[in-house]
């Protein structure tokens, strides 16, 4: 997997500090950040907000055919979590397998390297999740 | 006089047996776990670096001392396992903290005391109001050659230190000395994917002389006696060589124990020192004194008086204990190990 090193370094605040946004006017959590509110438009106030990375298991799956930069990692389980602050996302559940989780497991946010296969190229950092005990 | 204000530990998941390695070398389990007293070490997963585990046990280090980022004037991380041969570690441990971008950061390297290296920097920085607080990282994931007796021992951990002003510290630092000299006890070459070493010549000349010179330099220049100290933590390269040294300078058993990790998670390069201490900090009462020798191969060490305030109970209540970490464990085949470590050609 390819990624320039732009769209890398645009994206370091959200996936190393889970920066996303927050509408003050209807109370809504958006991450991946948005930059105008769906359901206020024009009346919606965004504000950056930091998301504690803590929630629970909605759904997940183990990988076996990974996409290219990812083969030696499997099998690996990526999920859909729903945050403690109300929202869904995507991301890797880090030192478990499928019989290790259930839905509804709660978890923590923690920081890995989410890709490294170029030897000559950048190292990319970010957010994953792992069973909160 | 500066402190630490917070403080913070992590150990990977994955633990590998000494008789698992000993196995597929045909060595004698029994030899390796009483030769080397190592049980077991801790192992980093395959997305998991010296820069991750420096922010798993930064983070823990920031929720306890409760300062703003913003106010982190300085991060030095210590480790020979830098992610990159250029581009500094600390500058993706400072992103991933918010501590960006007015203060200074820079990477240490000096074999197994990088991390107390950083620790004596932010002291003179905070003493001399160059920061308002600073954070010494020691992280590693430490590699040894396949076959090699570094393999039993060579592991990953993290352990972070805020130092900041004495009056909000949960323990002050109340002097440090080094003793440093030029001797080939242990090196990597730039281009070597693993270390090499001077066999018997890592003991006396290298350990023993450093961690004594330094603890020998650091009670006279405070004109200290071992009875007043109720913990001592020495560099752990193996479970002999501490226990060693503590009998030479005429320290007991007990006052060894808190800080043993070695047995259970290995050497943790730049990370051992600092572990160690973090694991007495998780259990010391207000008012005890803990002396800390770390030693690098190279070779030198850091000698460090420390006092524990009554801050120390209600930092320490937030974040995980390092026992957590320890605890929490998986053992892995020699072949998922392989794999972990990317020994495997072609990966
Ligand atoms: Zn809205």
């Amino acid at each position: 997997m390819k990624e320039s090193i732009s769209l890398t370094w645009r994206r370091i605040p959200e996936r190393y500090k889970m920066l996303g946004s927050h509408c003050t006017t209807c109370d809504a959590h958006y991450f991946p950040p948005r930059m105008v509110c769906p359901a206020c438009r024009r009346k919606g106030k965004i504000e950056q907000f930091e998301f504690s990375g803590n929630g629970k298991i909605y759904s997940f799956t183990e990988i076996h055919a990974a996409p290219s930069g990812f083969e030696n990692q499997v099998p690996y389980v990526m999920a859909i979590v729903e945050l403690d602050e109300g929202t869904r996302c995507t991301g890797q559940i880090v030192d478990a397998c499928c019989k290790d989780l259930k839905i509804g497991d709660p978890v923590e946010g923690t920081f890995r390297k989410i890709l490294s296969d170029d030897p000559e190229g950048p190292i990319h950092y970010g957010f994953k999740f792992r069973l909160k005990k | 006089m500066a402190g630490i204000v917070g403080y913070g530990a992590y150990v990977p998941k994955y633990r590998i047996k000494s008789e698992t390695i000993a196995e597929v070398w045909g060595e004698d389990p029994d030899r390796i776990q009483k030769g080397l007293g190592i049980m077991e070490k801790a192992v980093p997963a395959s997305d998991e670096d010296s820069a991750t585990l420096s922010v798993e046990a930064a983070r823990i280090a920031m929720k306890r001392a409760q300062v703003s980022p913003s106010e982190i004037g300085a991060v030095y991380v210590g480790s020979e396992s830098h992610p990159y041969a250029v581009k500094p570690t600390a500058t993706m441990v400072a992103q991933a903290l918010g501590t960006i971008p007015n203060l200074t950061a820079a990477d240490l390297e000096f074999a197994c005391k990088a991390g107390t290296a950083g620790m004596q920097m932010c002291m003179g920085m905070v003493d001399s109001s160059m920061v308002k607080y600073g954070l010494a990282i020691g992280a590693d994931t430490a590699q040894g050659r396949p076959g090699d007796a570094l393999e039993y021992s060579a592991a990953a951990g993290a352990a972070a230190y805020l130092i900041g002003q004495d009056s909000e510290s949960l323990a002050v630092i109340e002097d440090t000395f080094s003793y440093t000299t030029d001797t080939p006890d242990f090196w990597r070459r730039s281009k070597s994917d693993y270390p090499s070493h001077g066999g018997r010549f890592t003991g006396e000349p290298a350990y023993f002389k450093h961690v004594q010179g330094a603890f020998n330099g650091l009670m006279e220049k405070m004109d200290e006696k071992i009875e007043n100290y109720d913990h001592f933590i020495f560099h752990q390269p193996n479970a002999k060589f501490p226990k060693a040294v503590a009998k030479k300078l005429g320290v007991s058993k007990e006052k060894i124990e808190p800080g043993m990790l070695v047995p259970t998670i290995g050497n943790t390069y730049s990370g051992n020192a600092p572990l160690a201490l973090a694991n007495v900090l998780d259990h010391a009462k207000p008012g005890e004194r803990i002396f800390v020798t770390s030693f690098g191969s190279g070779a030198g060490s850091d000698a460090f008086s420390i006092q524990v305030t009554d801050k120390i109970e209600e930092r320490r209540r937030d974040g995980y204990p390092l026992s957590h970490f320890i605890e929490n464990k998986e053992y892995v085949t020699y072949a998922i190990y392989a794999k972990l470590r990317k020994k495997y050609k072609g990966m």
